[in-house]
C-alpha cells in the first residue's frame, strides 16, 4: 500500500489556485497569516477610530431623525469592528494584543480619520465619500481568499451602502438648502475629496506587499483601478446635486470612458500617515484614555461572571 | 387647563425625559469601557431618541400650533424643558451612568406598564412599544449594578458613590401636579404614589443582590415640573440646539 502526502504549502497553493477560500484550520504560510493579521486588524481599528470623527457630531445633530441615523451608523461601524476583530482572532491574535498594537502605534488605521469633522456637512461627506470609497474596496474583499474575512465583508458591504446613501442624502439636502448650507457642503467636499481618493493607497506598481497580496488573492484589483471606479461613480453623483469636484484637471476621457484627474499630494499622505495629520494624536489619545477609564469596569466584569447571576 | 392641554404637557414631559437621557447616553459614543458596552449604551440612546420622537409628534399635534417634533426639541428654551433632573445628570463615570440608568429604568418600567393601559390609544401604543425596550434597558442596568456592586473594591466604591450622589434626584420622579391629577381622573396618567412603592421594592431588591447600601431618604431635589433645572441642562441644550438656532431658516 502506498500513501502520498501533500505538503501543507502545496495544499495552500492548490486551494488558492482553485479559487477556494482558506479557512482558519487550513495550512497557510506564516507570511500569509501575518499579512492578514495586519490587514484585518488595521481594518478593524479603522472602524473603531472612525467612530470618533462622526461621534463628534452626534450631540449636535440638527434633527431627531439625523441623530438616530448617525447613532445607528456609528453603531454599525463599531459592529464591523467587532466582526473584524473576531475574524483576526481566528488567525491566532487576541483583541487585547491588537488594541495594544493600535495604542502603541504598531498597528495602523485608515489615515483618513486623521482629518477633523468640522461642520455638519462633514458628516455627509464622510458617509458619501469615505464610506463610498470603503465600499469599492470592500466589494472586492468579498472575494478575498481568507474565508472569515470575505464573509465579514459580505455583511459589512450591505450596511456600508446604507451609510453611503445616508451621507449623500445629507449632502444633497445641504447643497439644495440655504446659501450657507450649500457653502458648507461644498467646503466639506473640498476638504474630503483628496483624502478619500488617497484611501486607496499609492499606485501599487512599486509595492511589494501588493504583489504578494495579488498572488495570494487577498487583493483582487489594483489600487488605481479601485480609485478609478470610485472617481467615475462619484463625479456623476456630485453633478446631480450641484457640487463641484475640487480638481481643475478633472475631465471625461472619451477614449477610455473614464474621468481623468489631477495629481494627488502624496507627500501630504505620507506626512499624515506618519503621524503629522491634524488629529493623529487626538485619535489615539482618546482611545487610550477611554480604555484606561474603562479598566476598573472590565476588571469588575471579569470577576463577576454571568453564571453568578 | 383642558384635558388636551394636560395631555400635551404630559407628552412633553415624557418626551423630555427620553430626549435628554438619550442625549446623555449618546455622549458616550466611542467612550464605552469596551466595544460591546459602547454599542449597548448607544443602542439605549437610540431607543430613547426614537421614543422621544413619538412623544413629541403626539405633543405637537395636541398643541395644534403647527410645530413639528423637531421644533419642540430644537427650538424650546431651557425653562420650558420638563425632563426630570435625574435624566440630565452628567455621565461622570460608568458607575454614574449605570446607576442613573438603573434608577430611571425601574421607574420607567412601571410607568410604561401603567401607560400601556391608558385610556388614550395613541399614548398607550407608544408606551407598549417603549416598554419592550425598557425591559432590556432595565435588565442591562440591573446586571451591571450587581456586577459592579460585587465586582472589585473599586467598582463597589464607585457604584455606591454614584448611588449616594444620585439618590437625591429620585424623589422628584414621584411628584404629581395638576397635569397628573387631571389626567388621572380621565384614566390616562399613571398614579405615581402607587408606583413609588413598586419602585422602592424593586430598587431595594437589586441593591441587596448587589451588596449595595440604599441611601437614606434625605432632602429630595425638585424643580423640573416647573422647568427649573440644574446648570447642566443649559449646556446640553446649547450643544444640541446649536445648528438649528444658528441657521433658523435651514432645513436639515
Amino acid at each position: 500500500m502506498s500513501t502520498t502526502t501533500t505538503a501543507p504549502v502545496d495544499i495552500f497553493t492548490e486551494k488558492i489556485e482553485r479559487g477556494e477560500n482558506i479557512e482558519p484550520r487550513d495550512p497557510m504560510p506564516e507570511e500569509y497569516r501575518r499579512h492578514l493579521i495586519r490587514q484585518i486588524s488595521q481594518h478593524a481599528h479603522s472602524e473603531v477610530i472612525g467612530m470618533q470623527p462622526e461621534g463628534n457630531w452626534i450631540t449636535r445633530a440638527p434633527s431627531l431623525r439625523s441623530k438616530m441615523i448617525l447613532l445607528a451608523k456609528i453603531q454599525d461601524e463599531g459592529g464591523h469592528g467587532l466582526y473584524l476583530y473576531s475574524a483576526a482572532e481566528t488567525l491566532g491574535i487576541s483583541r487585547e494584543e491588537m488594541i495594544e498594537q493600535l495604542q502603541t502605534g504598531k498597528a495602523r488605521y485608515s489615515s483618513v480619520f486623521n482629518y477633523p469633522a468640522l461642520t455638519w456637512a462633514d458628516i455627509g461627506a464622510i458617509g458619501w465619500l469615505v464610506d463610498g470609497a470603503a465600499i469599492v474596496n470592500q466589494v472586492m474583499l468579498q472575494r478575498t481568499s481568507y474565508g472569515p474575512y470575505a464573509r465579514a465583508m459580505v455583511r459589512i458591504c450591505k450596511e456600508e451602502s446604507f451609510h453611503q446613501r445616508q451621507g449623500y442624502e445629507i449632502m444633497a439636502k445641504m447643497a439644495a438648502g440655504t446659501p450657507e448650507q450649500h457653502e458648507m457642503a461644498q467646503d466639506a467636499l473640498n476638504r474630503w475629496w483628496a483624502p478619500a481618493l488617497m484611501m486607496f493607497g499609492p499606485s501599487d506598481k512599486d509595492s511589494l506587499h501588493s504583489k504578494q497580496a495579488f498572488l495570494w488573492k487577498i487583493k483582487r484589483e489594483s489600487n488605481d483601478a479601485l480609485r478609478q471606479k470610485f472617481i467615475d461613480k462619484t463625479v456623476q453623483q456630485a453633478e446631480v446635486i450641484g457640487l463641484k469636484i475640487p480638481d481643475p484637471d478633472l475631465r471625461f476621457n472619451e477614449e477610455t470612458g473614464h474621468y481623468d484627474t489631477g495629481p494627488l499630494n502624496w507627500d501630504e499622505f505620507h506626512r499624515v500617515i506618519n503621524g503629522d495629520g491634524p488629529c493623529n494624536r487626538q485619535r489615539v489619545e482618546h482611545h487610550v484614555r477611554v480604555h484606561e477609564e474603562g479598566r476598573w469596569v472590565r476588571e469588575a466584569a471579569q470577576k463577576v461572571l454571568s453564571f453568578e447571576f | 387647563m383642558t384635558k388636551t392641554d394636560a395631555l400635551f404637557h404630559y407628552c412633553l414631559r415624557l418626551g423630555d425625559d427620553a430626549v435628554i437621557l438619550g442625549h446623555r447616553l449618546a455622549e458616550l459614543c466611542s467612550r464605552g469601557p469596551f466595544l460591546e458596552e459602547d454599542l449597548a449604551l448607544t443602542n439605549i440612546a437610540l431607543d430613547y431618541t426614537g421614543r422621544a420622537e413619538l412623544f413629541f409628534q403626539y405633543a405637537a399635534e395636541l398643541e395644534g400650533k403647527g410645530h413639528s417634533a423637531d421644533d419642540l426639541v430644537y427650538r424650546r428654551p431651557e425653562r420650558r424643558y420638563y425632563n426630570h433632573l435625574l435624566c440630565e445628570r452628567p455621565n461622570v463615570d460608568f458607575g454614574h451612568t449605570i446607576v442613573r440608568q438603573f434608577l430611571f429604568s425601574v421607574y420607567d418600567r412601571y410607568l410604561l406598564e401603567e401607560l400601556g393601559a391608558a385610556k388614550d390609544t395613541r399614548l398607550a401604543e407608544i408606551a407598549v412599544k417603549a416598554l419592550k425596550e425598557t425591559r432590556y434597558h432595565l435588565s442591562h442596568a440591573a446586571d451591571w449594578m450587581v456586577r459592579l456592586g460585587r465586582g472589585t473594591e473599586e467598582s463597589h466604591r464607585r457604584v455606591q458613590q454614584a448611588l449616594n450622589d444620585l439618590w437625591t434626584y429620585t424623589g422628584e420622579l414621584f411628584e404629581m401636579d395638576d397635569v397628573d391629577l387631571l389626567l388621572l381622573e380621565h384614566g390616562i396618567a399613571a398614579d405615581l404614589h402607587t408606583l413609588r412603592a413598586l419602585w422602592q421594592a424593586e430598587v431595594k431588591q437589586t441593591l441587596d443582590r448587589a451588596g449595595l447600601q440604599r441611601p437614606a431618604d434625605g432632602y429630595m431635589q425638585t424643580g423640573s415640573r416647573k422647568g427649573i433645572h440644574s446648570e447642566h441642562l443649559g449646556h446640553l441644550l446649547a450643544e444640541m440646539q446649536y445648528l438649528v438656532r444658528t441657521y433658523p431658516q435651514a432645513a436639515w
